[in-house]
C-alpha cells in the first residue's frame, strides 16, 4: 500500500516541533504495526493527508517505538486519532472509524478554507 | 415486539431523504452494505457475475477478524493466518474482478420500492436495483454509567489491539466464553496480572479454552460478579462490583484495565422497521436462503446469524446472498428510477 507522502511520521523527538508549534492544525494517528483496526483505517488516513494538503497536517505515530509519546497523552487504545490546534489537543477519537467523523473534526479546526 | 421504528403508517421515518437529491444519483445493480467475510465474499461472487458491486467499508472496515490475532480455523490455511491479512487478502480478491470499494456507511434505507434508495453517510444518494446487508456484528458494552466515557482511557473491548498498554498491570476481563478466555489468556502477555470476572459459577466457555486459562498463573477467576461502574477521571482507576450470590459490593482498584468480552450486537439499526428481525435485531432470512421480507434485499454474515458467527460460515453467506442476488435479478430485471417530476409519494408522520 503505497504511503502519501503528506502523512508525517511523528516521533518522541520531533512531536513538539511538528505537533505542537505546527500553525496549522494536525491529525495524530497513533497506530502500531500489528493493530488490525489500525491497519484497516491507514488509507482513510492518507486520503485525508493529501486531501488537507495545506490547511492542515497529517501524522502518524507508532506507538511501540514512541512510548512517551502515546503516555504523554493517555493513550491506551489504538487506533486513537487526536485532533491538535494550537499546541492542544482538542478532539479525540477512538477505534476505527469511518472517513466521514475524520473528516468533518479535522475541516472543523481548519474553518472554512480560504 | 422490539421497537423497530415503524410509523404509524407504515414504514420508519423518512426525513433524512428530504433533503437529499436523487435526480442525479448512482445507479447500481448490487450494493454490497459491509466488509468483513460476508461482504468481501459477496462482492468476490456478484464481481465474478459481472454486475460491478459496489462495497460500502463501513465504520469498521474488514470488521471482527481485523480485532482478531490468529485465524487457525479458516481451511485452506493450515498454518494459521492473521485476521487482518485474512481481510486484506479478501479485499484483495475481490477487488481484482472489478468490486470498486469506497469508504462510508450506508447510514440511511428507503425499501419501499425498487429501485432501493440509500443514503452513504446521511448525504449521498445511491439506487440500488439490490441491496446484500453484510453489516455484521460489534463488540457489546454492558451499559455502565461511565463505560462510554472511558473507552480508550482503559476500557476496551479489543485486548489484542490495547493490551500491550497495559504491561505490568492488572486488568478485568468480563464474560465467560471462549473470546473471554482467549482474551485473558492473551492478556498474560503483557499484564502482571488477569481477573475474569463472570456472573455465574461456571463458564460457557469449550473445554479445551477454559483449560487454557485455568492453567494459567496469572489470571484468576472471580465468580458470581457483575460489575456495577467503571471508575477514574481521565482513566481507569478501579471498577466496583457486586456479588450477585450475597449481594456484597467492593471496589477492586488495582484494576487499570476493563476489556469486555460479553459477546455482540448485529449492527442492523439502518434497517429496523424495513427488515424482519428478531428480538435481538437479528435479520431474518427465509430458510436456507438469504431473501429477507424485502424484494431484492438479501442479508449474510453476523448480521442474521447468532448461532454460528464463524469466518467460514459469513463467507458462505455471502455467496449465497451473491447468487441469490444474481438469479434475482435476472429473474425480476432492472427497475427504472422514477422521474424527477414523478416523486415518490412524500411521508406523512
Amino acid at each position: 500500500m503505497a504511503e502519501s507522502a503528506n502523512v508525517l511520521t511523528l516521533t518522541d523527538d520531533n512531536f513538539e516541533d511538528e505537533v505542537l508549534n505546527a500553525d496549522q492544525p494536525v491529525l495524530v494517528d497513533f497506530w502500531a504495526t500489528w493493530c488490525g483496526p489500525c491497519r484497516q483505517i491507514a488509507p482513510i488516513v492518507e486520503e485525508l493527508a493529501d486531501e488537507f494538503d495545506g490547511r492542515a497536517k497529517v501524522g502518524k505515530v507508532d506507538v511501540d517505538d514512541n512510548p512517551q509519546t502515546a503516555q504523554e497523552y493517555g493513550v491506551r487504545s489504538i487506533p486513537t486519532l487526536l485532533f491538535f490546534k494550537d499546541g492542544e489537543a482538542q478532539e479525540q477519537l477512538v477505534g476505527a472509524a469511518g472517513k466521514q467523523p475524520l473528516q468533518e473534526n479535522l475541516e472543523a479546526l481548519v474553518g472554512q478554507p480560504a | 415486539m422490539h421497537d423497530n421504528g415503524t410509523l404509524t403508517n407504515g414504514h420508519p421515518d423518512l426525513t433524512a431523504f428530504d433533503d437529499v437529491d436523487f435526480s442525479e444519483a448512482e445507479m447500481r445493480d448490487v450494493v454490497v452494505v459491509g466488509t468483513g467475510p460476508a461482504g468481501w465474499t459477496a462482492a468476490l461472487y456478484t464481481a465474478r457475475a459481472d454486475l460491478n458491486p459496489l462495497i460500502f467499508m463501513g465504520p469498521e472496515p474488514g470488521g471482527q477478524l481485523t480485532t482478531t490475532t490468529d485465524v487457525e480455523n479458516y481451511p485452506g490455511f493450515p498454518e494459521g493466518l492473521m485476521g487482518p491479512e485474512m481481510m486484506d487478502r479478501f479485499q484483495e480478491q475481490a477487488e481484482r474482478f472489478g468490486t470498486e470499494s469506497r469508504y462510508g456507511t450506508v447510514t440511511h434505507v428507503d425499501f419501499r420500492e425498487r429501485p432501493h434508495r440509500l443514503l452513504v453517510d446521511g448525504e449521498t444518494p445511491i439506487y440500488a436495483q439490490t441491496v446484500i446487508v453484510s453489516t455484521g456484528a460489534s463488540a457489546r458494552y454492558l451499559g455502565l454509567e461511565n463505560e462510554q466515557r472511558l473507552i480508550g482511557k482503559g476500557v476496551s473491548a479489543c485486548a489484542t489491539c490495547d493490551g500491550s498498554f497495559f504491561r505490568g498491570e492488572t486488568v478485568a476481563v468480563v464474560g465467560g466464553g471462549d473470546s473471554a478466555m482467549e482474551e485473558s489468556t492473551f492478556l498474560t502477555k503483557f499484564a502482571e496480572k488477569v481477573y475474569v470476572l463472570h456472573r455465574r459459577d461456571e463458564l460457557r466457555a469449550s473445554k479445551i479454552m477454559q483449560q487454557r486459562a485455568f492453567d494459567n498463573d496469572k489470571i484468576e477467576f472471580v465468580w458470581n460478579t457483575e460489575v456495577v461502574d467503571v471508575l477514574g477521571e481521565d482513566a481507569v482507576e478501579g471498577i466496583e462490583v457486586i456479588n450477585n450470590d450475597t449481594g456484597e459490593t467492593r471496589v477492586m482498584d488495582d484494576v487499570t484495565g476493563f476489556f469486555l468480552a460479553i459477546g455482540h450486537t448485529p449492527n442492523t439499526d439502518p434497517f429496523k422497521g424495513w427488515m424482519e428481525m428478531d428480538e435481538n435485531n437479528y435479520i431474518q432470512t427465509e430458510g436456507a436462503t438469504t431473501y429477507t421480507n424485502v424484494p431484492g434485499v438479501f442479508a449474510c454474515g453476523d448480521a442474521q446469524d447468532d448461532e454460528y458467527r464463524q469466518a467460514v460460515t459469513a463467507a458462505g453467506t455471502g455467496c449465497k446472498a451473491a447468487i441469490d442476488a444474481e438469479r434475482w435479478l435476472s429473474e425480476h430485471g432492472v427497475a427504472e428510477a422514477p422521474a424527477p417530476d414523478a416523486e415518490r409519494q412524500p411521508v406523512e408522520a
